[in-house]
């Protein structure tokens, strides 16, 4: 069984749930910007929760499907066609040898997943299949995939189709998307004017904005509290000794555009960060579309731990809707 | 030195030993990134040693995020009363300085750069007050350099030259970063120098190029049979300045499998380099030649 690229779409990649273990060598974890998504869209067809599927942002791929097979696309709003017969979304269907999947116009969010029963096989580097572009790991000789790539998929696993998941373990981003943001790391070299402004600011996603790190702009310019810079830190008010970067933490060079680093994230650098988009809310990112209006919430600790023990919840309410 | 401990969102501790880069600090942040390792703590997912500083990141559903915080703290204590000595390797890295490739980059983006009328080391040179850039050249290559980190992408190294404060060579990063840099462009930043492991973006000036690969994602280089990434932190750098000749020489070699690195196993003590700073680094640079 194979899938054949016949368009690739934007920026299409094969991601599964990445590879920890290697970010102090400067390899991120990588894996699915939409780690719920991905989970969704392998459990719709019968794979594992971390199998390898497709990862389309903004625009679909045109696939030839190569043996009978079960699919299932999820994440962003798009319209599935298969042999221009429209299909669901968030819902497993059947496709033949040789039928051709494309998609139409994206609605909403920013990223689909692409499942197909058997999951994705290619060769994994460091224990994933991600593809990691600037360190040539993963994916298709580590790179997004080209016309004429024929994926290798593993063994088929007994999927059907008409899988669905429900209407309230769908989620998407919301307008203006809310960000909770847990200030800490070099919080405290902004003036309490600008620790304010941050939060009270909308802010909308620039056109940086892709598996690294996503740019915001339209907020006020930040100001730092006096200091004499530290020895090697450099001469702006925004560098630091160059430190690890944590995954969802904000950057803003030059005190002007936040940066949030994402799933490809650089392991380290010279900016202050001010905090981090608490982990309950990376998955969200990843389905924002440049132009969309954002907010930062402020959150503490606890109200951080508490989302996340809503997010592991909602997942187990998504494995025992499709375990049946 | 005074050490701060923050949350970077609810995955990450984060450590800053000091503000300011030195090698006390980068010795703590070694020592202390180990200590962490050994203590074995439930839900440590990954140990990121840095400059002068390091990160843990953690599950928080394993450990919480306080009981995470202080166990890391009791660990310092340890860490400081640890030995100041590193069993550790001296690497010569061969280095054509003023090469055509990063000359050709950096003319290109001259527009984003400080002093858009000569080279980034005629620039480096005059701002820490040397008369050419091969008096600069000199000043880079004549003393040795810790890797005080690994990271940005693929496997980079940060380092830290072994001198005293006052010889530290010191440049600004490139106003806006470059879209593009040659692969194994030594570069320099703030107080660190450092290898591109791979093409890309950067904001450090550019000052030579490698011919060895330090970075091998198939595994193909003779001396990267074992991990893809070739640095660690703690490693000794030795710079050897080479021509147009030996760079195309060890180029073929690297691409043919029949050269490595010259490589020897040191003692480092950072008493006794406090003490005697020529005299540590003349012994680490003399363990090479029997390399």
């Amino acid at each position: 069984m194979t899938l054949e690229i016949v368009k690739p779409g934007l920026a299409t990649s094969v991601q599964d749930l990445g590879r920890p273990g290697y970010f102090h060598l400067g390899i991120p974890e990588g894996g699915a910007m939409d780690r719920y998504a991905l989970r969704a869209a392998n459990l719709l067809v019968g794979n594992p929760e971390d199998a390898a599927c497709l990862e389309a942002v903004f625009m679909g791929p045109e696939i030839r499907i190569g043996a009978d097979c079960i699919l299932a696309v999820t994440g962003g709003e798009m319209p599935i066609k298969l042999d221009g017969e429209p299909q669901a979304t968030w819902e497993s269907f059947a496709a033949k040898a040789g039928q051709v999947l494309s998609f139409g116009f994206l609605t909403g969010g920013a990223r689909i997943y692409i499942a197909v029963s058997g999951g994705v096989a290619t060769e994994p580097d460091l224990g994933s299949r991600s593809t990691y572009p600037i360190g040539a790991l993963g994916g298709v000789e580590g790179r997004p995939v080209q016309p004429g790539d024929v994926l290798p998929i593993g063994a088929p696993n007994g999927a059907k189709p008409g899988w669905s998941v429900p209407e309230e373990l769908r989620r998407g981003p919301g307008s203006p998307a809310e960000l909770r943001v847990l200030p800490g790391l070099y919080w405290d070299r902004l003036t309490e004017a600008s620790q304010a402004a941050f939060f009270d600011d909308t802010w909308t996603v620039a056109s940086e904005a892709d598996r690294m790190g996503y740019r915001f702009k339209g907020g006020r310019a930040m100001e730092f509290v006096d200091r004499e810079q530290p020895f090697g830190a450099g001469s702006d008010p925004s560098n630091i000794v160059d430190g690890c970067y944590s995954y969802g933490s904000i950057q803003v060079p030059g005190g002007t555009e936040p940066i949030v680093l994402h799933r490809d994230a650089v392991s380290g650098g010279g900016y202050f960060t001010l905090g981090a988009v608490i982990s309950a809310d990376m998955d969200l990112i990843g389905q924002l579309q440049p132009n969309m209006p954002v907010r930062f919430v402020k959150v503490d600790m606890s109200e951080a731990l508490l989302a996340r023990t809503e997010r592991r919840q909602m997942l187990a309410q998504l494995r025992q809707s499709l375990a049946a | 030195m005074k050490t701060r401990y923050t949350y970077g969102g609810d995955e990450h501790v984060y450590v800053e030993m000091d503000e300011e880069m030195s090698l006390d600090a980068f010795f703590k942040s070694l020592s202390m990134s180990e200590a962490v390792k050994a203590a074995n703590i439930p839900g440590v997912r990954e140990i990121c040693p840095a400059n002068a500083s390091f990160q843990v990141r953690f599950d928080p559903d394993v450990t919480a995020p306080d009981d995470m915080m202080e166990q890391i703290k009791q660990l310092e204590s340890q860490a400081e009363k640890a030995e100041k000595r590193l069993t550790t390797r001296i690497i010569e890295v061969p280095v054509y300085y003023q090469d055509p490739w990063t000359h050709e980059t950096l003319m290109r983006f001259r527009e984003r750069h400080q002093d858009p009328s000569g080279s980034d080391l005629d620039y480096a040179a005059r701002i820490n007050g040397y008369d050419n850039a091969e008096a600069f050249i000199e000043a880079h290559h004549s003393q040795p350099w810790f890797v005080s980190m690994v990271g940005f992408v693929s496997g980079l190294p940060f380092l830290y030259q072994l001198v005293e404060r006052d010889k530290q060579l010191q440049v600004p990063k490139y106003l806006r970063p470059r879209t593009d840099t040659p692969k194994q462009t030594v570069g320099y930043g703030g107080c660190f120098s450092c290898i591109y492991s791979v093409r890309g973006a950067g904001g450090y000036q550019m000052f030579g190029i490698t011919p060895m690969t330090i970075y091998d994602p198939r595994q193909e280089t003779s001396y990267l049979k074992d991990f893809m990434v070739f640095f660690r932190p703690g490693d000794i750098v030795k710079w050897k300045p080479i021509d147009r000749a030996e760079y195309d020489r060890i180029l073929k070699e690297v691409e043919a499998g029949t050269w490595a690195p010259r490589i020897a196993e040191v003692e480092f003590d950072l008493d006794a380099f406090n003490a005697d700073m020529d005299g540590t680094n003349a012994k680490l640079m003399e363990a090479l030649n029997d390399a």
